[in-house]
């Protein structure tokens, strides 16, 4: 991460360039080539805030530019209001109709989301038909030229669209550099772990898809003065406009405010030229430019120019930094008796039942966690473990019982509020969010309690600092050891400085060393005065480190109590070994 | 009378609604092997409709014939596409290479459009045929003849479809490269050339349905916007993946399209599938057929 100061210094640079160009260029041509390039970064770069940085994919982002333009426009039209001020009331429209929009497309996932997002547009489109705004005519107004953004100096409109462009960069910047743009990457990677850290995924879409509606509401407003003068559905609502802004995104790179800055310089100029020079005799040359751009793009350069050029520099850079290998994990043990558990209930689960299409994967599972003590949930592949977990940490809701959690009811809570109630968890297949350094990844963690972002960096290396990762922080999540990702994830969870940590299987494929490693970890998070919850089906490890076991099988509560007992118990024995050992094991004792 | 007047709308939805199932097919094909949304497929229709005009203008070919002549040679389009586009950007992160895919057709759709308007101008064409205007009475109800022609091919070509992917050992194999990729290739099943397969079939259908198009609606560059959406609708409507989910859903469009004129003016015809399309996305998005909800 660029240092703050470094960021604003890079896009006043980008605003003087712009500035620059507009007083060396001349015609009046290119002046509309130039405050084309402004309006689609501008309109790129509201895009990629909902896409880009949240990764939902929309295919109707064409919406809030329409609307922008047709409101400014109707109301200098019907009240003779001034854009200036009519802008505002566009902004608020369309800040509204993605409330509106979000709210119930908010509950699809994926391409789900994409396709329906297709569907908003044209119905406005068709709706502006059916009202009589086919073609809505700006009225001259000769007496207030600039009060009515009706400039006779093409230069003017150059300056306003790179007010918009400059106002769209400092939106998307604060948005990078703020706890949202981090929760956003971090939904965008993995959106489940992202809500178990304590994101609430769906309020920060919405936060995203309200603020990515103003740059394009703007920019629609001010296309609509400075080049058409005549709005029609199809100019504004139409398929045309998400594809030049898809092509300004993506041949730029998404993600980052600077592609879609990129992708507009490049792509423009290339298609406006190529449109005046040959556009009369081959009609559809922009359309075959933007189309053949995309291909190639993703043919060859799928992440962009930017990232694709960042990629480069990067490995030249980091040429002989290489062969830079991390110490030994080493780990001080924790004082040989910590405080052991108080007898206080934590964790109060009752009568849990859950079932998925008839299979029942728990029924009436109760038991209590008492403060800080070590409690092992074990059973066989099936036995309702992690569905247990998913019950606790609220991604599922128990079809029966209840779960209370330091004497409150927290069943139905989703996870991002269980997560800040102090319930923290890790998975039984690491979930990172592989494009964030391994810093970043604890910091979302980290912002669970700390809303400032150097705060939350602070807390995230301590937790590091803890975990014995502090020299890999600024790795990738794809470059560490499978021992490595399971201690990022434990500094991740506690990074939200949990009461109640959950452990999915933590020691899943770990070497002999590393279960050493993780079980030291795992006292020492206890002698910090937390309480946890592990799954495991190896029972070895377990006997070592729980202060008691609760048994799982085939969805049932089989058995519950301290190690050397729950191991004697004849349905443990069964469950795990079959009746033919129970005859052995039995035999002794008969 | 009443009565008799909802009766003509409905089988003039039944009718259009077929030649959108035959198109929706194809999409769905494509979507349910590869799990691809084919942004491009309304343009490969629309070129569909322009090789039926011409095996129409220059061989008097008869545009009921000739949509079934288009299927050939749109099956090999199809399989050159993936293998030269498509095929490129499998494999890798799931997530990202979805996108890829996405964009790719996107692009895909841009060329074709633009490109066709480039070489055949912007003006729109049609064929003549002695039975665009002609219909067939049936008590009160006229049932247009193109209509008519077009909506039984459709009914036969999604028959055929239907009985090659349940019937024959390649369709067996299709459907499981499908629902597997990874168990099929261990029973030796090709996925990637299931994948340009898929393709190729998707494409030929979707063209066969614009040559019926053809029959009554004018062919012109721009033509694919009108039927991407729609076939859209219809797939999600019937469940993404299931080919008669994608029927049935090319159907319910066609009534809900004809059955919305009864309620709203003509400008609004689309606005009911549209509604409707968003309420299935809400209320079921798994669709009306679909297994796999939200999964993609």
């Amino acid at each position: 991460m660029p240092s703050r100061a470094r960021g604003w210094i890079a896009i006043i640079v980008v605003v003087a360039v712009g500035l620059a160009a507009s007083f060396v260029v001349q015609e009046r041509y290119h002046h509309r080539v130039l405050t084309l390039v402004f309006l689609w970064a501008s309109m790129g770069l509201a895009w990629n805030i909902i896409s880009g940085y949240a990764g939902q994919i929309s295919f109707g982002h064409q919406a809030f530019f329409g609307i922008g333009a047709y409101v400014t426009v109707l109301l200098v039209v019907k009240l003779g209001l001034t854009p200036w001020l009519g802008m505002i009331a566009a902004v608020a429209a369309a800040v509204l109709a993605a409330v509106l929009i979000g709210l119930p497309t908010f509950r699809l996932a994926g391409i789900y989301f994409g396709l329906a997002t297709l569907a908003y547009p044209l119905i406005l489109r068709i709706v502006m038909d059916w009202l009589g705004y086919q073609e809505v005519a700006i009225p001259m107004k000769r007496e207030h030229l600039g009060w009515f953004m009706q400039f006779s100096e093409p230069r003017s409109f150059d300056l306003v669209a790179l007010g918009v462009l400059a106002g769209s960069l400092a939106l998307s910047y604060r948005i990078e550099t703020s706890r949202l743009g981090y929760w956003l990457r971090a939904i965008r990677e993995n959106e489940q772990a992202a809500e178990a850290m304590g994101a609430d995924s769906f309020r920060c879409k919405m936060a995203a898809y309200m603020l990515s509606a103003v740059p394009a509401a703007v920019a629609g407003a001010v296309y609509i003065h400075a080049i058409l003068f005549i709005v029609t559905p199809e100019a504004v609502f139409g398929l045309l406009v998400i594809s030049q802004t898809l092509v300004v995104c993506l041949v730029g790179g998404t993600g980052t405010m600077w592609g879609p800055v990129i992708g507009a310089a490049v792509m423009v100029p290339v298609s406006e030229i190529l449109d005046t020079t040959v556009g009369d005799s081959l009609p559809g040359i922009q359309g075959v430019v933007y189309g053949a751009a995309l291909i190639l793009i993703i043919l060859f350069a799928p992440e962009g120019l930017y990232w694709g050029v960042l990629q480069r520099f990067r490995a030249r850079r980091s040429r002989g930094a290489e062969g830079v290998r991390a110490a030994p994990i080493v780990v001080a043990q924790p004082p040989a008796h910590p405080g052991a558990a108080t007898g206080d209930v934590l964790l109060d689960v009752r009568g849990i039942s859950k079932a998925f299409l008839g299979l029942q994967a728990l029924s009436d599972v109760s038991f209590d966690v008492k403060e800080r003590e070590i409690l092992g949930v074990i059973g066989p592949n099936g036995a309702g473990k992690t569905t247990l977990f998913n019950v606790l940490n609220g991604f599922l809701v128990p079809d029966h019982g209840e779960v209370r959690f330091r004497g409150q009811t927290v069943t139905g809570l989703l996870p991002s509020a269980l997560c800040r109630r102090g319930v923290g968890r890790t998975f039984q297949v690491v979930r990172t969010f592989p494009h964030l350094t391994v810093l970043e990844n604890v910091m979302v963690g980290a912002f669970a309690r700390e809303a400032a972002v150097d705060r939350a960096r602070a807390r995230a290396a301590s937790a590091l600092q803890d975990v014995s990762l502090a020299d890999r922080a600024e790795a990738l999540p794809g470059g560490l050891t499978t021992l490595e990702l399971r201690l990022m994830e434990l500094a991740r969870c506690l990074a939200t400085s949990p009461r109640l940590v959950l452990l999915d299987e933590p020691l899943a494929g770990l070497s002999a060393d590393g279960v050493d490693v993780m079980i030291t970890m795992i006292r020492r998070v206890r002698a910090t005065g937390m309480t946890v919850v592990i799954i495991e089906h190896t029972m070895q490890a377990l006997l070592k480190l729980a202060d008691r076991l609760v048994v799982l099988d085939q969805g049932r509560r089989l058995a519950e109590g301290p190690p050397g007992r729950v191991t004697q118990d004849r349905a443990v024995i069964e469950a795990y070994l079959g009746k033919r050992w129970l005859a052995r094991a039995g035999a002794p004792a008969c | 009378m009443v009565f008799a007047e909802l009766v003509q709308y409905v089988v003039t939805g039944l009718l259009v609604g077929g030649v959108y199932a035959l198109m929706s097919i194809g999409l769905g094909l494509i979507f349910g092997v590869m799990r691809v949304v084919n942004f491009a497929q309304g343009d490969f229709m629309m070129l569909g409709m322009y090789v039926t005009y011409f095996y129409a203008v220059a061989g008097s070919i008869d545009p009921l014939v000739g949509a079934l002549l288009a299927v050939p040679p749109f099956f090999v389009l199809g399989w050159i596409v993936h293998r030269l586009l498509l095929a490129r950007v499998t494999g890798g992160d799931p997530g990202r290479q979805h996108d890829a895919q996405l964009i790719l057709t996107l692009g895909l759709s841009l060329v074709i459009t633009n490109a066709t308007t480039m070489i055949l101008t912007p003006t729109p064409r049609g064929i003549r045929t002695s039975y665009a205007t002609q219909a067939f009475a049936v008590g009160p109800v006229l049932l247009n003849q193109a209509r008519s022609y077009a909506f039984v091919m459709a009914l036969v070509l999604a028959g055929l479809v239907y009985l090659f992917l349940t019937r024959t050992d390649l369709g067996r194999a299709l459907r499981a490269a499908a629902d597997d990729p990874e168990a099929a290739s261990y029973q030796a099943i090709d996925v990637r050339t299931m994948h340009g397969l898929a393709f190729g079939v998707g494409i030929a259908l979707v063209a066969a349905a614009g040559g019926l198009l053809a029959t009554y609606y004018p062919i012109e560059p721009n033509v694919a916007g009108n039927f991407i959406v729609l076939m859209f609708v219809a797939v999600v409507l019937g469940g993404l993946g299931s080919i008669p989910g994608a029927f049935v859903g090319g159907i319910l469009i066609g009534l809900v399209q004809s059955l919305t004129l009864l309620v709203l003016p003509f400008q609004l015809q689309n606005t009911g599938v549209f509604v409707a399309f968003l309420l299935v996305l809400y209320l079921r998005p798994q669709g009306l057929f679909g297994r796999r909800a939200r999964t993609v």
